[in-house]
């Protein structure tokens, strides 16, 4: 059973330390994020449109998010019309009981699950576990991090941190039924997770699942994925439960014509994703339940500026051009959501009053890339100002000193800070806030380097730092 | 007051005074293109999937070529001459489980993302039946390909349930190694007949 996030300890800073000394995840890390990185690049310039869908797929978002109370009644309706059932779970407690009473009234004690951030972020398999039902992830990564009892660090490649040694151990290890002779060929690990799983999908009677976009208009529901364990758990099982965010929405069918080219190519740096399916409520059959989850997301819509962070479509963009997510990695962030988005979200679902939470807004350098990245247009660097602003005092102080020294550890974090420093200058003229004030108040600010932090960035991207 | 008023007050209070919102629609809904084939059957390659380009007469001996002696899934409403040759599996999760593979039609393909789009319509099969072989051979169209995804958005009917299929199932978690087939079938083989 992999643990939850729910109450991990540490700040920002003291996580991203202890992973900036892992030299295999940085590697990994690195790697990954390059890889995808160079991938969404072509795809995304393929598109001669790409700024008109990004301005689109923003103004969907918005649109949604303004009238949401609107769209949430007209997805009811028509899930409802379809033959679904509509739940409503204002936190992560209601929405396990809800799961928890529709998986015990199918008599079943095992369900299947495909990747689901929303059921992650609420602790739905310790709660399924509480009362005797063993939930199985079914996404390869998921299913790595899950046997090796782990946390996943990237929102689209959750064992990123684990090589491929790494996996045959817990292949071996945990699975039951890893085939004699396994090597560490990415081919014979995937074959071993396809024969592992494959009985267990025949014989599912109950699946869980999130959904990437939600249509008020007509009550469909859209997965993204690339497996096939997706469509095996939407498909086969007679009892469909699907747990998602209110904020998922889109008002009608057509929008899904700006989110299908949006959204595989800023995540997987695909053209198109393997897999895609769309459902309207109880399909060829099956029992279908919708669990629509608040959990914060009403809170964060409250706040004027925060409120952008729901545009969010998970594409993972952001963390792979991140600079601070390259060296510290998805755990430092402790929580679901690692990454620049992560950095915004988790303070605002889950307040600033733990250290991590508090340090949040500061596990950035605010050079900007995630927004540019960004295929709706959040503009995290603005948000995370306005959260620093809003964090308490101590608990921010401590962890912001911690990490300032580490940021200014070397050029390229320095660089950022700068552009932290002239966001702020309109705020406090003459010294840092915040936790910088102390910082500032031994030290001059540095001088603005000769180049933009950008510029910089890119030339020794071209150059391959190592 | 239960958790579905709740959740509606919150949203009303927290959205309550902010700015209307208009949504520019400047991107292309349908991108012009010369040979749609050409384009899809590409673009449907790039995915590792195996692709013919064939006049429409030729495509029933192709098929019977591909699926002779086989055991073919066979959906309701398929073309007879688009599995001459097959012998028909049955129908229970074990016996798809067991079978060679699926042939079927589809609903739209679309060119620029190499995409096959099934609707569970006469000759696509359920989904079961297009997902639990491990060989998917699909016979489109050439009237069936459209240029974007907006074409294809609008051509479709949501109270279907849609399968968007774009090469073989795939997963890149180790290493970020593709490596084609998971849990969907492993070949995917595509007939464009024009
Ligand atoms: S914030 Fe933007 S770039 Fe980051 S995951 Fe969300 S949609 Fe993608």
């Amino acid at each position: 059973m992999s643990a939850t996030f729910l109450g991990m300890p540490g700040s920002f800073p003291n996580n991203a330390e202890k992973a900036v000394q892992n030299s295999q995840l940085r590697y990994n890390l690195r790697k990954a994020t390059h890889t995808i990185r160079g991938r969404r690049a072509s795809v995304v310039g393929e598109l001669p449109d790409w700024q008109e869908l990004r301005a689109a797929g923003k103004a969907i978002k918005d649109e949604t998010l303004r009238h949401l109370d609107r769209y949430l009644l007209q997805l009811e309706e028509a899930v409802t019309d379809a033959g679904g059932h509509v739940h409503w779970a204002r936190d992560a407690a209601e929405a396990n009981r809800i799961v928890t009473d529709l998986v015990k009234a199918t008599g079943e004690t095992e369900v299947v699950k495909v990747k689901s951030m929303a059921t992650q972020e609420i602790g739905l398999n310790e709660a399924l576990a509480e009362h005797g039902i063993a939930a199985y992830e079914t996404d390869l990564a998921e299913l790595i991090v899950q046997l090796g009892d782990d946390f996943p660090s990237h929102i689209l490649v959750p064992a990123i941190h684990r090589n491929r040694a790494e996996i045959r151990e817990i292949f071996l290890d945990r699975m039951g039924d890893a085939p004699e002779g396994l090597t560490d060929e990415p081919a014979a690990l995937t074959e071993a997770a396809r024969l592992h799983l494959r009985e267990r999908f025949l014989r599912s009677k109950v699946a869980i699942s999130g959904a990437n976009f939600m249509v008020a208009e007509t009550g469909t529901l859209v997965v993204l994925e690339s497996e096939g364990n997706g469509r095996m758990c939407l498909s086969l099982p007679e009892t469909l439960i699907s747990v998602v965010g209110i904020e998922k929405l889109v008002p009608s069918w057509r929008d899904l014509e700006v989110f299908l080219q949006l959204l595989p190519r800023s995540s997987t740096g695909e053209r198109m994703n393997p897999y895609t399916s769309t459902w309207t409520g109880s399909a060829e059959g099956q029992e279908f339940h919708l669990v629509l989850l608040d959990n914060g997301r009403t809170g964060v819509l409250a706040d004027e500026v925060g409120r952008q962070a729901l545009r969010c479509i998970r594409c993972s963009a952001c963390l792979n051009v991140c600079p601070v997510y390259e060296r510290a990695g998805g755990h430092a962030y402790g929580s679901v959501y690692p990454g620049p988005i992560g950095a915004i979200l988790t303070p605002q679902l889950r307040g600033m009053g733990s250290d991590l939470d508090a340090s949040l807004p500061y596990a950035s350098s605010l050079c900007g890339a995630c927004f540019e990245a960004c295929p709706v247009a959040i503009d995290i660097p603005e948000v995370l100002v306005h959260l620093r602003a809003e964090a308490p005092h101590g608990a921010a102080e401590r962890a912001g000193m911690r990490l300032a020294g580490w940021v200014f550890g070397d050029r390229a974090r320095l660089a950022g800070v700068q552009r932290l420093a002239s966001r702020l200058r309109k705020l406090v003229p003459k010294r840092l806030p915040g936790p910088l004030s102390a910082w500032t108040d031994t030290r001059d600010l540095p001088d603005i380097p000769e180049e933009p932090f950008r510029d910089w960035w890119e030339r020794e991207e071209r150059h391959g730092r190592p | 007051m239960g958790a579905r008023e709740e959740i509606l007050g919150r949203i009303r209070q927290a959205v309550r005074g902010a700015p209307e919102v208009e949504i520019p629609r400047g991107y292309r809904t349908a991108p012009p293109v010369d040979d749609l084939a050409g384009l899809f059957a590409e673009r449907v390659r790039d995915y590792r999937a195996i692709v013919h380009v064939l006049p429409a007469a030729e495509v029933p001996a192709a098929i019977t070529e591909l699926v002779r002696g086989r055991r073919m899934v066979i959906p309701d409403g398929l073309p007879p001459e688009w599995s001459e040759g097959a012998e028909p599996a049955g129908g229970s999760l074990a016996e798809l489980d067991a079978a060679d593979g699926v042939v079927t039609g589809c609903a739209v393909a679309i060119a620029e993302t190499g995409t096959i789009v099934l609707d569970t319509g006469p000759g696509q099969g359920t989904r079961a039946q297009t997902l639990v072989p491990d060989y998917h051979l699909c016979v489109v169209l050439a009237g069936q390909i459209v240029a974007g995804v907006p074409e294809a958005v609008a051509r479709l009917d949501p109270s279907r349930p849609l399968t968007w299929i774009s090469g073989p199932s795939a997963t890149s978690d180790i290493e970020l190694n593709r490596v084609e087939g998971v849990h969907g079938p492993r070949t995917l083989e595509v007939i464009v007949s024009t």
